[in-house]
């Protein structure tokens, strides 16, 4: 069995709980400020919660709602990324995005949506008539009646992000405990006492991260909660790479007031995805596939690109969202300011994560609560994106594991080690896209079940019997 | 040495070690690029089925049966170079090929074989529904733990599917200690033939006919499955999921390649000779249409290379024939062109109906018809029809008819 990450001793700055997107960036920048971080995660690995699956836009904020924290949060975000990524070694496709109306309603709706982009100082949007979108996006369907064009809408891949954000943390002196979820607490006035089945730990600030469990969090630690989570799962098609030329943008509908709606996009591992749907559920943590929805989402996606019909789905997932009652993120403070809930962060965290966390450094008394290290460490993560070098095209890599999506050995065995190697085959999937191809394992099953024995501390079916 | 070969073949299955034989023991320059550690495909584990019948006159088990056509190609002088992944091919032709040792390196022969087999749909592909527990495998990943790895990935599994591999599938469990509870088949009867279609009843597993699987259940195991069968849906306890067949070639190289693809069959298109639409390549085996047994794709495999060394001597006609088109009801037709001239590779015209058939297919142009026959088959059974003999020009149509 692969040991348990340790469990953070000592009087710590400040301790986050929950490691999504939200809570390693949030790591991250409180370790660049110089405080004694460690972040707590009740799955086997990071990632797991609502981070898992989402459309991997890096969102400009365009059509979020004018002078919300969001907005703020999403801008601050997306200007962090594209400042830190190359250091970071993370993929950048700047797509962009066109906002196509498909009916005279929709476009109807264009001019206030492109004066609400201005507004959110987005003002590099271009109308685009009929014609216009055809020659932007030439396999579109000719049923598109106009739209318009937002160039910074771009591309990420969402779990090499905030792997990278928390690798920052821990070479700063960050500590990560996987498998430990907090189940309880206390604050002294001056610092906080909080339990996990494996241990108590002691700190002077909490950072409530827990996403789509953050409202059971707050009342775990305080008694009540300002918010209430209402789940929102959205569910995804994805088609094979042959596919992904199809889409030169990121293809959106006119939102309306619960989602962004459909949309049609390439990933930056070459594949095209649809969706997400926008489902009310009451269920936390089980997102269900639905084959209806999934043939609706393919049936819709050739509607939208019309040659899409002629290839195949190669996979499928869903994720929920930590939606609340309310429009906008609910971050407050409490305790004297000694805890920071960060809630509701629905359906732009990846975007805004980076920016959610300078703002909750900024409540924190950053810069300036700590002494922050006179020179920062940049460890970069794997490349996974096509168009940057991949690894199975240097020497040295030991053969290729995963065929479909190209991953080798070298990058298994790396994705596996150090504090912050895969516990899960969904880590490790999340790190290296093992299995998650045409075949969906068909070809490597045998060899990543070699290759993980002993390795997970959730053992991979077929590694462990 | 592969910087040298004349004939670079993608794959070291039975049609690529089959042809790497006859091409080799011709006298000419030939490698293997196989992407796995050991060369033989997927009989390297199917451990318990009746292999090598046609190829060495006896039942083998699958391993010993790649094994030996391993050392038949290497006998011939063929080199097998494994753990080596063709990453893409191009016009030239340029095959470009990436290893440990070398990173990606690029070999330039004068002819290729795509011989890269075929995969079966994943449950995405199904669109089933549920949570994504582990425990939810093709059978070419159980066997792979089965017979690889010395691994028994759970205990009492359904099997959805019924063609023959279904039946590989179940004695595969059976073999290993594990019972299945059900095999499920969405259509009316079994795919297979009798008699493998008798074996569940034999050995005491029930088949659900015009049975669908709708959801998997379960955490990080499975837990069950949701079944559908005309309005019922009910639950069945199972802690894994078999999802055999419905193969699909495995042309991932032809996709983003300049060759002409089928999308009928998924697979590269082809004329009777085995050439793809770059007279330079050549194809043979499951990447032409999905699953055959591995004596018809090694029989494919030695036709195909004859017809590559008449290709080296100029001795083949022009191509590219005229295209074969299918009329309704029909799913596929191999080889999609016939460029006419004597002793084809392909002696046969394949096709696959989408539905059950009744009635006279025939292979016309016009009103004429050029071969046809009279037939009652079942949905994804094996159709033929002989080869025409001349060159057809495009037009010519595959259709069905009523009888008469
Ligand atoms: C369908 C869909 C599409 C989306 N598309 C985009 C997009 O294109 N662009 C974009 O910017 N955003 C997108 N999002 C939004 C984005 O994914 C979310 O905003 C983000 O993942 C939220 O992250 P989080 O860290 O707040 O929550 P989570 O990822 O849920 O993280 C919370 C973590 O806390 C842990 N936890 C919970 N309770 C405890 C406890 N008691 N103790 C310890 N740990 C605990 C959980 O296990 C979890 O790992 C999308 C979301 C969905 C669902
Ligand atoms: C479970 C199961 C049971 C079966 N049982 C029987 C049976 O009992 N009797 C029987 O006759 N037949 C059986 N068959 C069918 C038979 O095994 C196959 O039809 C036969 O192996 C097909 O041969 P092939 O050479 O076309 O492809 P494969 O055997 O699939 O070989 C293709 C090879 O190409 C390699 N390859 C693919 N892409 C690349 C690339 N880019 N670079 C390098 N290499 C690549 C693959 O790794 C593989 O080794 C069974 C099949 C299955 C799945």
């Amino acid at each position: 069995m692969h040991p348990a990450d340790p469990l953070p001793q000592g009087d710590l700055d400040a301790l986050v709980i929950g490691a999504g997107v939200v809570g390693c960036a949030i790591a991250r920048r409180l370790a660049l400020e110089g405080a004694r971080v460690a972040i707590l995660e009740r799955g086997a690995d990071i990632l797991d919660g609502a981070s898992k699956g989402n459309s991997a836009i890096l969102h400009t904020g365009f059509d979020a709602p004018t002078g919300s924290l969001e907005l703020a949060c999403i801008r601050a975000g997306h200007a962090e990324y594209l400042e830190i990524r190359e250091r970071l070694g993370l993929p950048l496709d700047r797509a962009g995005a066109l906002v196509i109306a498909w009916t005279e309603a929709e476009a109807a709706a264009l001019p206030a949506l492109m004066a609400q982009a201005r507004a959110n100082g987005v003002g590099d949007i271009e109308p685009l008539d009929a014609a216009d979108l055809r020659a932007a996006e030439p396999a579109l369907s000719h049923r598109a009646v106009a739209g318009f064009r937002v160039p910074g809408e771009s591309l990420i891949d969402p779990w090499s992000a905030p792997l990278a954000y928390l690798a920052q943390a821990l070479a700063h002196g960050a500590t990560l405990a996987r498998g430990t979820e907090v189940t309880g607490g206390a604050f002294d006035g001056a610092r906080w006492r909080i339990e996990t089945p494996r241990g108590a730990l002691r700190a002077r600030r909490v950072v409530n991260a827990a996403g789509l469990h953050g409202d059971r969090v707050d009342r775990l630690l305080l008694g009540e909660a300002g918010f209430a989570i209402r789940p929102r799962k959205g569910q995804f098609v994805v088609f094979d790479k042959p596919a992904a030329a199809l889409a030169r943008h990121i293809l959106l509908p006119v939102p309306n007031e619960i989602t962004k709606g459909v949309v049609v996009c390439r990933t930056v591992w070459g594949n095209l995805l649809v969706g997400p749907t926008a489902e009310e559920q009451t269920d936390r943590d089980r997102a269900d596939l639905v084959p209806a929805t999934l043939a609706a989402l393919a049936a819709r996606g050739a509607e939208i690109l019309p040659a899409l019909g002629g290839h195949a789905v190669t996979a499928s997932y869903a994720g929920l969202r930590p939606a609340t009652e309310r429009k906008d993120y609910v971050i407050t403070t409490a305790a004297g300011g000694s805890y920071l809930s960060v809630g509701g962060i629905r359906s732009t965290g990846l975007s805004a994560a980076l920016g959610i966390a300078a703002h909750v450094a900024g409540l924190c008394g950053a810069p300036g609560a700590w002494a922050a290290p006179a020179e920062l460490r940049w460890p970069r993560v794997a490349n996974l994106a096509e168009g940057a070098p991949r690894d199975w095209q240097a020497p040295g890599h030991g053969g290729i594991v995963c065929h479909c999506e190209q991953v080798t050995r070298r990058e298994i065995l790396g994705a596996l080690d150090g504090p912050l190697g895969a516990q899960s085959l969904a880590g490790l999937k999340r790190r290296t896209r093992a299995t998650m191809g045409r075949c969906q394992g068909f070809y490597c099953t045998a060899a990543i079940a070699r290759l993980t024995e002993g390795r997970l501390a959730q053992p991979m079916v077929g590694a462990d019997g | 040495m592969a910087e040298g070969a004349e004939i670079a073949i993608i794959g070291a299955g039975p049609a690529g070690l089959a042809a790497a034989e006859v091409l080799a023991r011709a006298g000419r320059r030939v490698v293997v690029l196989e992407r796995e550690a050991e060369a033989g495909g997927i009989p390297r584990h199917c451990a318990h089925s009746p292999y090598g019948l046609r190829e060495f006159a006896r039942p083998m088990l699958g391993p010993a049966y790649a094994r030996a056509l391993v050392a038949r190609a290497r006998a011939a002088g063929a080199e097998i170079r494994t753990a080596t992944t063709v990453s893409a091919i191009r016009p030239g032709p340029e095959v470009e090929i990436t290893s440990d040792a070398e990173g990606v390196g690029r070999i330039a022969p004068r002819l290729v074989l795509i011989a890269t087999g075929a995969r079966e749909t994943s449950r995405a592909g199904r669109l089933i529904g549920g949570t994504k527990p582990g425990g939810v495998m093709n059978t070419g990943a159980l066997q792979g733990l089965l017979h690889l790895n010395h691994r028994r990935p759970f205990a009492r599994p359904v099997i959805v599917g019924s063609e023959l591999v279904a039946f590989s599938a179940l004695l595969s469990c059976l073999g290993a200690g594990m019972r299945p509870v059900a095999m499920i088949e969405a259509g009316t009867r079994p795919t297979a033939r009798w008699p493998a279609a008798l074996l569940p009843r034999a050995l005491g597993v029930p088949v659900l006919l015009g049975t669908e699987i709708v959801a998997i259940e379960g955490g990080a195991r499975v837990s069950g499955v949701v079944l559908r069968r005309g309005g019922d849906e009910w639950r069945l306890d199972a802690d894994g999921v078999v999802l055999s067949g419905r193969f699909r070639p495995e042309a991932a190289l032809i996709a983003p390649a300049h060759l002409v693809r089928d999308p009928a069959t998924g697979g590269p298109e082809i004329d009777e000779f085995g050439r793809c639409s770059d007279p330079a390549f050549f194809a043979a085996g499951n990447v032409l249409r999905g699953i055959e047994t591995a004596g018809a794709c090694w029989a494919e495999g030695r036709g195909i290379a004859q017809a590559m060394l008449r290709a080296l001597a100029g001795g083949l006609p022009a191509g590219p024939g005229g295209r074969i088109a299918l009329g309704p009801g029909l799913g596929w037709v191999v080889p999609q062109r016939i460029a006419g001239g004597a002793a084809p590779a392909l002696p046969v015209l394949q096709l696959r109906a989408a539905g059950a058939l009744r009635g006279r297919l025939a292979l016309g142009a016009g009103a004429r018809e050029i071969a046809g026959r009279s037939l009652a088959a079942l949905p994804e059974r094996r159709l033929i029809l002989p080869l025409p003999p001349a060159a057809l020009a495009d037009g010519a149509e595959v259709r069905l008819g009523p009888e008469g």
